[in-house]
């Protein structure tokens, strides 16, 4: 069994490394015209472990982690709690409903211009904009899965003594697990490429910053370390969640 | 065990009923889809408004919701929890209550040893099959002990063979736990087998009350008579007594074979269910309570086909469902042998 899973791990290494040999050798090779502006992969991995050894990379990406993990985790909690409360008390829906449908539909990054005169270029900027990006999304995720839960079952939980509240936390919310893990999966990637974007366009740290920093230096390849980081963390984070899923709601799905 | 009554319950469906179930009795209620049985199962639930007086014992528990009326609900579709395994299925009304662990724990073990699930323990619902579902589910209802069990149709989604060996161990459970207990269905042979005593239900009205005999053998009217498939009633011209309880009668030129105590007959009566149509000759060379007849008419209504055969100058009604009804080869004018359930045959 071990390896058989070992196996399906080289199987998904292959493509990448394959990938990975076929851009060395195709820039070296001078195959791409105006080649200045694709550097080999040699020279991106060359740059990361000089960007990782200076620190520059890793104080550019601590800024940007931290903004995310407060961003998305108060995003989220509160996009968690505000969908449980709508999705399970009609009156709390019916009131929010028609502001929250009118709010989602805006970009996270929509709201930019009019934050950055309301907060200012500060920490507290690009962290409402994660907040922002992560709250609806989870809270319409949430409440949908709220309330498409089989109201036979609350019928049943009710049947064999459970008060609202206890059907609440034993029946309905492990019930809207997947739905809420849609959400959070789908989310957590979003915030890393909307903090880049905003870190790109107003804040003067952070691996957005960064590679706007490379771009007027010319230096394709920390542009590339920065892609490859973000595409990492937008990967890890989506892993995370999965794994958290698999692990509440794997064994019964 | 508290009984069970109903004073002028009236809602959407149901049309000021009156009813009472017995103390440990098993009531069951019989009518066809959207005859109102689930909704008044709801009613005395409690899960669905509704005007009138349910009580318990003496008890009016209107004013009780649901989860406090101590009942065990079993429904149609059982809805396990398909997050919790089957221990913690069984264990959820009790953890509800805050039940000390061990507590839960020897309860638990009770339950599985008594529905014969100790094995399924650590399975999730996905991974059980319809029969071990059933029994998943009753443990579930049982675990507070209720005082009221009402079994929505639990049987309908399993297949003949299984049904009928879970109906068999669901009597015997009701019996020694004596559960005061309403259970619904639309099939007859489920009603006449499970019932202590079976309500007709249509459009929101019980039309009779009565044990199985009675409402099979003497219809209160058209429409129940319509429903069950109104007996075949059999005039005697001649009657032999051969001993050992056994009665031979002649019916218009039918030499029929009847258990009885010895004593004049004048008329038999067997339920068109209780008549074996077959296309071609059984096997066996007796010929007791074996007819040769012609199909004059069929009527399919719904799960059923009933069979109106021409044997000597009798009209018999025969029933099949209509599962075996397609894989035969029936229609009007065709030639059938009949085998009357000797059983069966109740003499008049």
């Amino acid at each position: 069994m071990k390896a058989f899973q070992k196996l399906k791990l080289g199987w998904g290494i292959i493509p990448v490394a394959i990938f990975l040999g076929l851009w060395e050798i195709i820039v070296r090779l001078n195959l791409i015209p105006g080649h200045f502006f694709f550097p080999p992969f040699s020279v991106v991995v060359g740059e990361f472990y000089y960007l990782t050894v200076n620190g520059v990379l890793g104080h550019n990406f601590l800024s940007s982690l931290i903004r995310v993990l407060i961003g998305f985790s108060t995003g989220s909690v509160a996009g968690l709690f505000m969908g449980i409360i709508m999705g399970w008390n009609r009156v709390t829906d019916k009131a929010l409903s028609p502001i929250i449908s009118l709010i989602y539909p805006i970009p996270a990054l929509g709201w930019l211009p009019l934050l950055m005169l309301w907060l200012g270029i500060g920490e507290i900027l690009p962290i409402t904009i994660i907040f922002i990006c992560s709250f609806f999304p989870i809270l319409y995720n949430t409440a949908t899965g709220i309330k498409t839960v089989d109201k036979h079952y609350i019928q049943v939980a009710k049947s064999l003594g459970a008060s609202d509240g206890k059907i609440l936390t034993t029946v309905v919310i492990p019930l809207a697990l997947p739905n809420i893990f849609t959400g959070l999966k789908l989310e957590s990637g979003m915030a890393w490429r909307v903090i880049i974007a905003a870190e790109m366009v107003a804040i003067p740290t952070g691996i957005g910053a960064l590679m706007m920093k490379a771009e007027s230096l010319m230096r394709i390849d920390i542009i590339i370390v920065c892609l490859i980081v973000l595409s990492l963390m937008c990967f890890l984070f989506e892993r995370v969640f999965i794994f958290l899923e698999v692990k509440l709601t794997g064994r019964w799905r | 065990m508290p009984s069970i009554k109903l004073k002028n319950i009236s809602n959407y469906i149901c049309q000021n009923i009156n009813l009472e179930v017995i103390d440990r009795e098993l009531l069951v209620l019989l009518g066809a889809n959207g005859a109102g049985k689930s909704t008044l199962l709801n009613i005395i639930a409690g899960l669905i408004d509704y005007k009138g007086t349910v009580f318990f014992g003496s008890k009016p528990v209107d004013k009780l919701t649901v989860n406090k009326r101590r009942i065990g609900y079993l429904f149609q579709d059982l809805y396990l929890f398909p997050h919790l395994d089957v221990a913690s299925n069984i264990a959820y009304a009790l953890r509800i209550q805050s039940k000390m662990t061990e507590e839960i724990k020897l309860r638990v073990k009770e339950l599985l040893r008594m529905l014969k699930i100790e094995h399924l323990s650590y399975r999730y619902p996905k991974e059980l099959s319809g029969g071990e579902k059933q029994r998943v589910a009753l443990a579930r209802a049982l675990a507070l002990s209720p005082e009221v069990l009402l079994l929505d149709e639990p049987l309908s989604s399993l297949d003949v063979q299984s049904s009928k060996y879970l109906r068999t161990e669901l009597k015997q459970l009701q019996r020694k736990l004596g559960i005061t207990t309403i259970y619904v269905t639309h099939n007859l042979t489920e009603a006449e087998e499970m019932a202590d005593r079976i309500a007709i239900i249509e459009k929101g009205n019980i039309e009779q009350i009565g044990k199985a005999e009675e409402i099979f053998f003497s219809p209160k009217d058209k429409k129940v008579s319509e429903f069950i498939g109104a007996p075949n009633i059999l005039n005697c011209d001649d009657c032999h007594i051969l001993g050992r309880g056994i009665v031979e009668v002649n019916c218009g030129g039918l030499s029929v074979i009847v258990y009885d105590k010895g004593r004049r007959i004048k008329k038999i009566a067997l339920l068109p269910r209780d008549i074996y149509v077959s296309e071609i000759k059984p096997p066996g060379h007796t010929n007791v309570n074996r007819f040769k007849g012609t199909i004059t008419d069929i009527n399919i209504i719904s799960e059923i086909v009933r069979l109106k055969i021409k044997v000597g100058k009798n009209n018999l009604l025969a029933e099949l469902p209509y599962h075996i009804f397609e894989g035969m080869n029936l229609q009007i004018g065709t030639e059938v042998f009949l085998i009357l359930k000797l059983r069966k045959i109740k003499a008049l």
